[in-house]
Formats: C-alpha cells, sequence, structure tokens
C-alpha cells in the first residue's frame, strides 16, 4: 500500500476537522517566534555591528608597524569589500614660534569607510551648537589640512593660518570636531590633524626608525569580511594584526555580546515553551487516534503499517506547519521592522536565509521529539478496544517518549545557542527542573487530595479531579510552570540587563577625561569646577613605569615575540595608581584586597592582562620608574566592567609606596552638552592638561543600548504568544474528559454554576502549583544565567513569587474558564450521545 | 479455495477458557467453549448482559488473548500467531459490525469503506467502496462524515465496510443495539441479504432472542459455559 499517500488523505481530513488545531497553532507559534526573533535579531544584529563600526572608521583594520604589501588591499578587493589606507605618525606642527606635537593622520580616498567626518566652523569653539556642525564631504585636499580642536587652540590657529609640517607647508582648512576613529582606544589622546596622503611624502617626516603605523581599512558584506579576515588571518606578520570594533572596545564587545545572548536566550524561551504545549497538545492527539488505531487494528493493519503511517503524517505535519511558521516569521519581522523604523539609524541589511532553515529545523526537532514518540504508540494500542473502550495505553509509553523529546531538545538547545555554556546551563536547568517538578506536583497532589474531606464543596470536587486526573494534572503542572518559568527568567534577565547598562552606563555618564594633571593643579583644578557649578570629580594618582622584572628575572619585549599584544604592553609604560579601596566596578577574582593602611608591598592586577603577560598570583613584578626600581607582588587579580567608561587602571597599589615617585593626576568628569564651552574654558586655563572627549563613544554605546533593549522587549511579545499556545494546549489537553464530565454531572442535576466553581477550584490549584514551579525554578535558572553566563549582578527578587503565583493563577483560571465555556452550555444529551 | 477445506469448519474453538484477575480472586469468564462454525452458516450466541458473549467474540476474531485454549480461523490457528500476523489475518479473513459502528470520525463515508482496502493495499478501493455504499442504499451520502449521518445509515456504513474485503467471516456484535427497533430491523434485513449475495459465514452476538431466530443455530451462553 501507499503509505504515504494514505498518511497524507489522513492528515488533510484531519486537518480539515480541526483535529490538529492545538499542535499545529502551538507549532506555528512556536516556529514563527523562532524565525521572527532568528530574522530580526539578524538584521539588527549586523545593523548593530555595522554602526558601531563607524567608531573604529571600517568593518575592519589591518594595522603594522611596515607599510602593508599590496596582497592585503588586493585580496579585499577581489573579495568585493571597500579598502581605504591610513598612516598615522607623531610629529610637531609649528605655526611660527609655536611648535605642538600632534598626532598626524594621512588617509586616501574613501576614508572613512564607515561613519563621518564632522566638520565645524572656527566660530564652533565658543558656542559649539550641533548647528554649526557638518559632515564632512570627503578628505583633505592636496596642499591642505585639518586639524582638531587642541590643535587650533594651543597653536592659535584660524582657517586660512599655513602650517609647518615636516620640510613642506599646508594650510588649516577645517576644524574637525569628530573623527570615527579617534575614540577607539585612549592611547591617542593628544591633538590631531588629518592631511591627505599625497602629501605625505613630500612633508618628509616618513624616515628609517620612525614610529608609524599604517591601516588598511576595510568595509563591505559581514560575510565577504568574515571570509577576508580568515584568509588574512595566517599571512599576519609579526608586524601586523587585525582589529574589528569587539578587539578595540572591550566596553561595545560586551554590550554586543550579552545583547547577541540574550537574543538567542528568548528565541531559546520560545522552543521551550513551544515543547511544553506541543507535549501537551500531543497528549490529547493521541487520546483521539485510540479509536482510529483500533479499528485498523481490526480492520487488519499492521504495527508496521501504523508506524508508517504516523511517521510520514507527522513529517509532512512539521514540513507544512514549520513552513507556514517560517513565512509568518519573516512576515512578523518585516511589520516588525517596518514598525521600528528609527530603531537603528541605518537601513536595516536585508535578513539571512539561515534563520529560516533554523525555523524549519526547530520545527521538525520539536514535532519529531515530542509528538512522534507518543504518537508511534498509538500502534501498539489493543484492537480490543473496539470492543471494550476502557482499554487504552499505558502511561509508561508516552514517560519514554517524552525522554527522547527532551534528548532531541537537549541538542536544539546547546546548537541554537551557539554557546555550549549556555545550552547545558538551560539543557540541565530544565532537565532538573522537570525532574523536581514532576516529583513535588506528584506529592503535591496526593498530599492536598488527602486534605479534600476538609474542604468545602466546589474545592472538594476541583482537588478530586486533580487526583483522579493525576497523570495529566502533573503534566499540566509541569508544562505550565516550565513555560512560565522561561517567561519569568527572561523577564528578570532583560530587567537586570537593561537596569545593568543603565546603571553602568547613566546619562550622565563621564564623558570627558582629564590626564597630565599636576600636582599644583590639583586645587586650582577643583575650585573651577567648583565656580562654574560642575561636580568636582575625584582625582586619581598615575605614575608611569617600564615592567622590567617578573619574579626578579628581568623581561624584554623579545620574549613575548609571538604575542604583538604582549610585546606592545611591554614596550609601553604602565599606568599605575594607589587607592586604598576596591573600585566599584572592579571586582576581586583571585587573592584579596588589602588591608587599610597596609604597609607591604603588594600590588592588584587587572586578569586580563595578567593573562597577557603571563604572571599569576604571588608574581613579583618590578617596574622602573623614572629611573628607580619599584617592586610588589600580586596580592590580588581583578575583573574591571569595561562598561562603565570610568578611569580604571591595569595596576593599583596600596597608598604609601608610590608617593614618592614623579606622579600626575588624571580623572573623568560629565559635562552636559549645553556647558560644553567649560571644556574650552578648561583649556585655555590650564594648557597642559589634555582633554578627551569620549561622548560620540558614549553616545553610540547609549543608544546601541537603547535600541537593544527595544528590540528585546519587542521579542518578547513573541514568547509571551507561544505562553499562550502552552495554555490554550494545557486546557484543549482535558477538554474532551471534561465536556463529558459536565455532561454527566449536568444529567445528574448539577448547576452550572455549581460544575464552574469546582473547575475554577482545580484551576486555581493547577495554576497555583505551575506559579509555584515558575517562581522557585526562574529564581534558581535566572541566578545561574545571569551570574555565570551574561555576568551581572544578579538580584534575587522576592517579588517574583507573588507574581508568579497570581500569574499562574490568574492565567489558568481565565484560560481554563474560557476555555470550558462551551463544554458548560452544551445540552447533556447531545454530549453523551457525541462521545458514546 | 481447495475442495477439502470447503468441508471443514471455518471457525473452531477448543476447551477456550478465559480468567480474569480481580484483586487475589480469579473471576472465570468463559470455561472450556468447544464451538465449531461451518462455511456459509449464520450463527448467533445469545446470553443475557454479562454471560461474556463480547469477550468470546474478542477472542474469535483474535482481538484478546485466552487464558488457555485454541481458536482456529480459516484452518489457522490464530493465538500459535504473533499480534501483526493474527491482524493481517482479519483483513484477510474477517468482517466486523459493532454496536458502536466505529466509523472513524474524520473519514467521509465512502472513505471508512475504502479504509480496510487500503490498508489490504487491494486496487480500485474506490471502485469497490462506492459499490458497496450504492448496495446499501448510501449512494447519495457517500462523502458525509459520520457525524452527518444518522444512526441508522452509519452502520449501513459500518455494514458496507464490512463486506469491502469479502471477507469469509462476518462477526457482528450487538449490530441494533444503538438503533430503534424500526431501524434495527432494516439493518438486520440488509445484513442478511448481503451475507446471501457474498455467501458469507455469519457469527452474531446478541441478547435479542427475536433477532437471534432469524440465524440458523443458535448458542446460548450462561455464567460463561455454553448451554444446549
Amino acid at each position: 500500500m501507499n503509505h504515504f499517500k494514505l498518511s497524507l488523505r489522513m492528515l488533510h481530513r484531519d486537518w480539515r476537522a480541526g483535529e490538529l488545531n492545538v499542535l499545529l497553532l502551538a507549532l506555528i507559534i512556536a516556529v514563527s517566534g523562532i524565525a521572527t526573533v532568528g530574522f530580526f535579531a539578524d538584521r539588527v544584529e549586523s545593523a548593530l555591528a555595522r554602526e558601531s563600526n563607524q567608531l573604529l572608521g571600517a568593518d575592519l583594520l589591518v594595522i603594522s608597524s611596515q607599510p602593508l604589501p599590496e596582497q592585503y588591499a588586493d585580496e579585499a578587493q577581489r573579495l568585493g569589500l571597500s579598502v581605504s589606507s591610513l598612516t598615522k605618525l607623531a610629529s610637531m606642527i609649528s605655526n611660527g614660534d609655536s611648535n605642538l606635537l600632534t598626532e598626524i593622520k594621512s588617509v586616501t580616498e574613501g576614508y572613512p569607510l564607515r561613519g563621518r567626518v564632522h566638520l565645524a566652523n572656527q566660530s564652533a569653539q565658543a558656542s559649539a551648537t550641533q548647528a554649526e556642525i557638518r559632515e564632512a564631504d570627503g578628505i583633505p585636499q592636496l596642499g591642505a589640512i585639518w586639524v582638531d580642536e587642541k590643535a587650533m587652540t594651543r597653536l592659535d590657529l584660524k582657517v586660512g593660518d599655513v602650517v609647518d609640517v615636516g620640510v613642506t607647508q599646508l594650510t588649516v582648512t577645517e576644524l574637525v570636531v569628530r573623527e570615527p576613529d579617534h575614540s577607539v582606544g585612549f592611547i591617542n589622546m593628544g591633538p590631531r590633524a588629518m592631511i591627505n596622503a599625497a602629501d605625505l611624502e613630500k612633508t618628509g617626516l616618513i624616515q628609517e626608525g620612525s614610529r608609524v603605523a599604517y591601516q588598511l581599512l576595510i568595509a563591505g558584506e559581514p560575510h565577504a569580511v568574515q571570509q577576508f579576515r580568515d584568509w588574512a588571518k595566517p599571512q599576519l606578520t609579526k608586524a601586523q594584526r587585525m582589529e574589528g570594533i569587539r578587539d578595540a572596545r572591550p566596553e561595545i564587545k560586551a554590550a554586543l555580546e550579552r545583547s547577541e545572548k540574550f537574543l538567542s536566550l528568548a528565541a531559546l524561551a520560545s522552543v521551550v515553551l513551544a515543547a511544553a504545549a506541543i507535549a501537551l497538545a500531543v497528549r490529547r492527539f493521541t487520546q483521539r487516534h485510540l479509536d482510529g488505531c483500533a479499528v485498523m487494528r481490526s480492520l487488519g493493519a499492521s504495527q508496521r503499517q501504523l508506524f508508517y503511517l504516523y511517521v510520514y503524517y507527522f513529517v509532512a505535519l512539521g514540513v507544512i506547519a514549520s513552513s507556514i511558521g517560517c513565512l509568518l516569521g519573516f512576515a512578523a519581522q518585516q511589520i516588525l521592522t517596518h514598525w521600528l523604523t528609527g530603531l537603528v539609524e541605518t537601513e536595516l541589511p536585508w535578513p539571512n536565509w539561515l534563520p529560516a532553515v533554523q525555523g524549519l529545523l526547530v520545527g521538525m526537532v520539536l514535532l519529531l521529539g515530542f509528538a512522534l514518540p507518543p504518537v508511534l504508540n498509538l500502534r501498539s494500542v489493543p484492537a480490543l478496544r473496539v470492543l471494550r473502550r476502557d482499554i487504552g495505553l499505558s502511561n509508561a509509553h508516552s514517560i519514554a517518549g517524552y525522554l527522547l523529546g527532551l534528548a532531541a531538545l537537549s541538542l536544539l538547545f546547546i546548537w541554537k545557542a551557539q554557546d555550549l555554556k549556555l545550552g547545558l546551563y538551560i539543557v540541565m536547568g530544565f532537565i532538573a527542573a522537570i525532574a523536581i517538578f514532576g516529583g513535588l506536583g506528584w506529592l503535591l497532589i496526593r498530599l492536598l487530595s488527602s486534605l479534600r474531606h476538609q474542604a468545602g464543596g466546589a474545592w472538594r470536587y476541583g482537588l478530586a479531579s486533580i487526583r483522579r486526573r493525576a497523570v495529566s494534572s502533573v503534566l499540566q503542572a509541569v508544562a505550565l510552570g516550565l513555560g512560565l518559568m522561561a517567561l519569568l527568567v527572561l523577564t528578570l534577565i532583560q530587567d537586570d540587563l537593561i537596569d545593568d547598562w543603565h546603571t553602568s552606563l547613566p546619562p550622565d555618564a563621564p564623558n570627558h577625561f582629564l590626564v597630565n594633571i599636576q600636582a599644583d593643579q590639583l586645587q586650582p583644578l577643583q575650585e573651577f569646577f567648583q565656580q562654574h557649578a560642575l561636580e568636582p570629580p575625584q582625582m586619581h594618582p598615575m605614575v608611569r613605569g617600564r615592567l622590567i622584572k617578573i619574579n626578579g628575572k628581568e623581561v624584554s619585549a623579545e620574549d613575548y615575540a609571538d604575542d604583538l599584544h604582549a610585546e606592545r604592553h611591554i614596550r609601553r609604560e604602565f599606568n599605575l595608581t594607589w587607592a586604598d579601596e576596591l573600585g566599584s566596578d572592579n571586582q576581586v577574582v583571585q587573592g584579596a584586597w588589602w588591608e587599610n593602611g597596609t604597609q607591604k608591598a603588594e600590588l592588584s592586577i587587572e586578569e586580563g592582562i595578567a593573562k597577557t603577560i603571563r604572571v599569576k598570583l604571588g608574581d613579583e613584578l618590578t617596574y622602573d620608574i623614572a629611573g628607580s626600581h619599584f617592586s610588589a607582588k600580586i596580592t590580588s587579580m581583578r575583573k574591571i566592567d569595561w562598561d562603565t567608561f570610568r578611569v580604571n587602571f591595569f595596576v593599583v597599589v596600596p597608598p604609601g609606596l608610590l608617593e614618592n615617585y614623579p606622579a600626575s593626576y588624571i580623572t573623568s568628569f560629565y559635562v552636559p552638552p549645553t556647558e560644553i564651552h567649560r571644556v574650552h574654558e578648561l583649556v585655555k586655563a590650564f594648557p597642559n592638561i589634555l582633554v578627551v572627549d569620549v561622548a560620540t563613544v558614549i553616545n553610540q554605546v547609549q543608544q546601541m543600548i537603547q535600541q537593544v533593549s527595544q528590540a528585546i522587549e519587542f521579542v518578547f511579545v513573541f514568547t509571551l504568544l507561544a505562553g499562550f499556545a502552552v495554555l490554550y494546549a494545557a486546557i484543549a489537553a482535558t477538554q474532551d474528559e471534561r465536556i463529558y464530565e459536565a455532561a454527566i454531572f449536568r444529567a445528574l442535576g448539577a448547576r452550572r454554576e455549581q460544575l464552574s466553581r469546582a473547575w475554577a477550584a482545580e484551576f486555581v490549584i493547577l495554576g497555583g502549583l505551575s506559579g509555584l514551579f515558575a517562581s522557585a525554578g526562574a529564581s534558581a535558572l535566572g541566578y545561574v544565567i545571569g551570574k555565570h553566563v551574561l555576568h551581572l549582578n544578579y538580584t534575587f527578587n522576592p517579588w517574583i513569587w507573588a507574581v508568579g503565583v497570581s500569574i499562574g493563577v490568574a492565567g489558568v483560571l481565565i484560560a481554563g474558564l474560557l476555555g470550558t465555556r462551551s463544554a458548560l452550555s452544551s445540552p447533556p444529551l447531545l454530549t453523551l450521545r457525541k462521545i458514546g | 479455495m481447495s475442495d477439502n477445506r470447503i468441508n471443514q469448519p471455518i471457525l473452531w474453538t477448543q476447551a477456550l477458557t478465559k480468567q480474569v484477575n480481580t484483586g487475589d480472586q480469579q473471576l472465570t469468564i468463559l470455561q472450556d467453549i468447544e464451538l465449531q462454525v461451518n462455511p456459509g452458516e449464520a450463527v448467533a450466541i445469545i446470553g443475557a448482559s454479562g454471560s461474556g458473549k463480547s469477550t468470546l467474540l474478542g477472542l474469535l476474531a483474535g482481538l484478546d488473548l485466552p487464558t488457555s485454549g485454541k481458536v482456529h480461523l480459516d484452518t489457522v490457528d490464530i493465538f500459535s500467531l504473533d499480534e501483526d500476523s493474527r491482524a493481517a489475518l482479519r483483513g484477510r479473513v474477517l468482517g466486523f459490525v459493532f454496536q458502536s459502528f466505529q466509523l472513524l470520525p474524520a473519514l467521509t463515508a465512502i472513505e471508512n469503506v475504502m479504509l480496510p482496502l487500503e490498508l489490504a493495499a487491494t486496487g480500485n478501493a474506490e471502485t469497490t467502496a462506492r459499490r458497496l455504499l450504492e448496495r446499501v442504499g448510501l449512494g447519495q451520502r457517500l462523502h458525509h462524515y459520520p457525524k452527518q449521518l444518522s444512526g441508522g445509515e452509519q452502520q449501513r456504513v459500518a455494514i458496507a465496510r464490512a463486506f469491502a474485503t469479502d471477507p469469509k467471516l462476518l462477526l457482528a456484535d450487538e449490530p441494533t443495539g444503538n438503533l430503534d427497533s424500526a431501524t434495527g430491523v432494516q439493518i438486520i434485513d440488509l445484513m442478511f441479504e448481503l451475507n446471501r449475495e457474498h455467501g458469507t459465514t455469519l457469527v452474531l452476538v446478541t441478547h435479542d432472542e427475536a433477532l437471534s431466530r432469524r440465524c440458523a443455530r443458535q448458542i446460548r451462553l450462561a455464567d460463561g459455559r455454553l448451554v444446549r
């Protein structure tokens, strides 16, 4: 027999007869949820990545201390990427007798590939209103030099002045307010100037031994950029390295990665919800197909025939439902994107097809993992059921079936989370939750029903019903509990994530750094802040020292020849500071912070840099500070929250050790945009102090956080919808039984309200149990995920219990009463006839 | 079919016994049933409610397993077969008419009749089903669902389905139990007509004495034993 054809016919008939409604709804919501999240996250992610790349001026940089060979640019162009190059060096610029050490950047056509250079009229210095700032249209022309405000101020320049750069002269034509790569890294804090690459040779500044950084800027399709990355990686020499935005800015990297993880978490939550809905819906499906299978068995169908019948049936159902889900997901995502126009400034890139494949696969795994195993048990239904309707399937079969589904779901999670740790945490969390919820549910139901003789009318019947449907009830409570738990975890983490971002980067986060403050300027500077009604910032001392020995053994850059990053750190001077208290954005991860007033030579080091220069707790580091040696033992390692934009140091020592060395001070503070002219006054009053403006970076990150927060909230709507599917499936699962029960009760003279009160009691108990499970599970899982995966300061929220239980009770009660309305209103005889 | 088979009974049982455990007590539902049905015969099994009629029918069809004893169906010892082989044998040899019709609610009348033919991979299932439904007077209702048909019409569909595979033996379990008496008479008339036309052997289980008298032979069951 052509099983496939018969399966399709059966599927068609069941579909038409509405037998598949619950299963279909659960599957379609799940797949469309996953696809929507997938499509949307994909688009937002690439848009965010592209926007943050504006800070870098490109999607990717190849950086070298030697001129870069042509092959890099050639390969990038071959891959269809845009390229531009840039050369950076430090040199004197002179205006008459005044000289200033300036960072000169020579650029080629096309610079910057991402973001814009912003220029201003000279008068902008005084008022700095936004209106006078405009975007540059191209790069400096031949013979022209664009300078920043610091150079303008210190060399007392105005547009049209001619300056000496090396052996040539260039005319100042523009004032640069902002340039994309300025804010990347705080290394370059001095005045800056930009010239055309064609003028660079004329300056004669590039000599043997001069310190020059050559950069190749690359931008284009993410896929091509990745291809280039893969190709270039093995080609890089020691002197060359690649940098994307993630390599360059730890705070952006952290924010991006967290939001990506969160979005995939939201998608996973809808998978859990769908699994719960399908597990519930399939129970009803098998109940409804028992008779049919028994008839087919009595008509001569073999187990093998039924096996293939249902395999084909479910494969076809999965493909159809998942395809509908994917299409709906795509449409929903289009609407969402349209609705959120302005969410991201740049046009959202077109999504790729991967989320559709994922949606399809997820749908199939869910259906085949959760629905097929219990359905396949149908083949062993005793044919005797045609004569005796009380004969059914044993529950042991369905439990084994769910185990298979669980295994399938676990694999799906680990794959979908794209993070083994996150995937495993969720899988283990859910397995533990199912086991604990199931066991507890069973016990609680037994316990509660033993109390039923003390309970009043409606409660007694409610408890009796729950007890009678014990397996169904436990399954419903577990599924509803899991669904609610997923929603609660998501809400908890979402709030924490957004709060954490907002607290680490509040609207008044420091947007300016002051560097090179001298000890005798501390007092006048404080006064300056007070005079202008600005909050005086906290000053951090800073002593510069070169690391020369580790545990008494001399170190040199050559020891780190295999690691460019480490080599750079060894060549450069470290900034050391002293402090008696641990910064609020610092956390000791190894060892212990010193006691107040310690006289010991201790130091605390940031864990990342410790790893880079290969030192551990207990090692003794020796620094050369202005010719004298300073040694201290590492007694603690710190983790720094780079999201905060506060002043932070890799190396900190207790007070009293470094005070005799030459120190300068550094601070960061917030200046509202309206008060920006104070910064210019400060520059004039304290000409030696370097002012670093990080407002651009802060704005970008804040904007990104805003966008991601919105995206997260919208994605949550889909998870919520999937939650409703679970609720629907849970109520529908016992619908047939309930209709029959109602008919008997009513035939025996029960009034509608008596019956609905008994059911309400049942729903309240069921909802309360699932709310309880969900709150307990969400608190535990939220803690684990928040702490170990998203690295948040997770706070236990006692309200979660009240919220969880209330939502559970209200949700199940409302859905239950709405869902059973028809059972109450249909005439008993009609129902009894239909069922009999 | 070979000649010597014609003279052999289509169905015979040997010391067929069924007991069930109810807690620590053993309850005997059927005790040493010896029964023989010859080809072309119409046999009624009658007895009061609880006398074991339906259990006997389930055992005769191989839907249930006995505690001891044998059932030979079309010369095959059915309990020497596994469940799947018994199903295949049923598909080949048996037709069923149930008290509660047992139509699949998701299938139309014609699809219900086609089902056993499709399961047995018989060609032109649709033609056969259509012809049979016309024969039982439902030519106009081929594409109706069970719930759109009256009880009598549903039982007609069930009878058409029972004859679809041209079975050698038709087992009917209280076929009029869910019908009013006028409809019941029509259904029984139809069943006997088809039985004659197809030369099928009939075993009819009923508690209705009048109905049982329409069969050539009556076997009475009381407390799980045959009463001659």
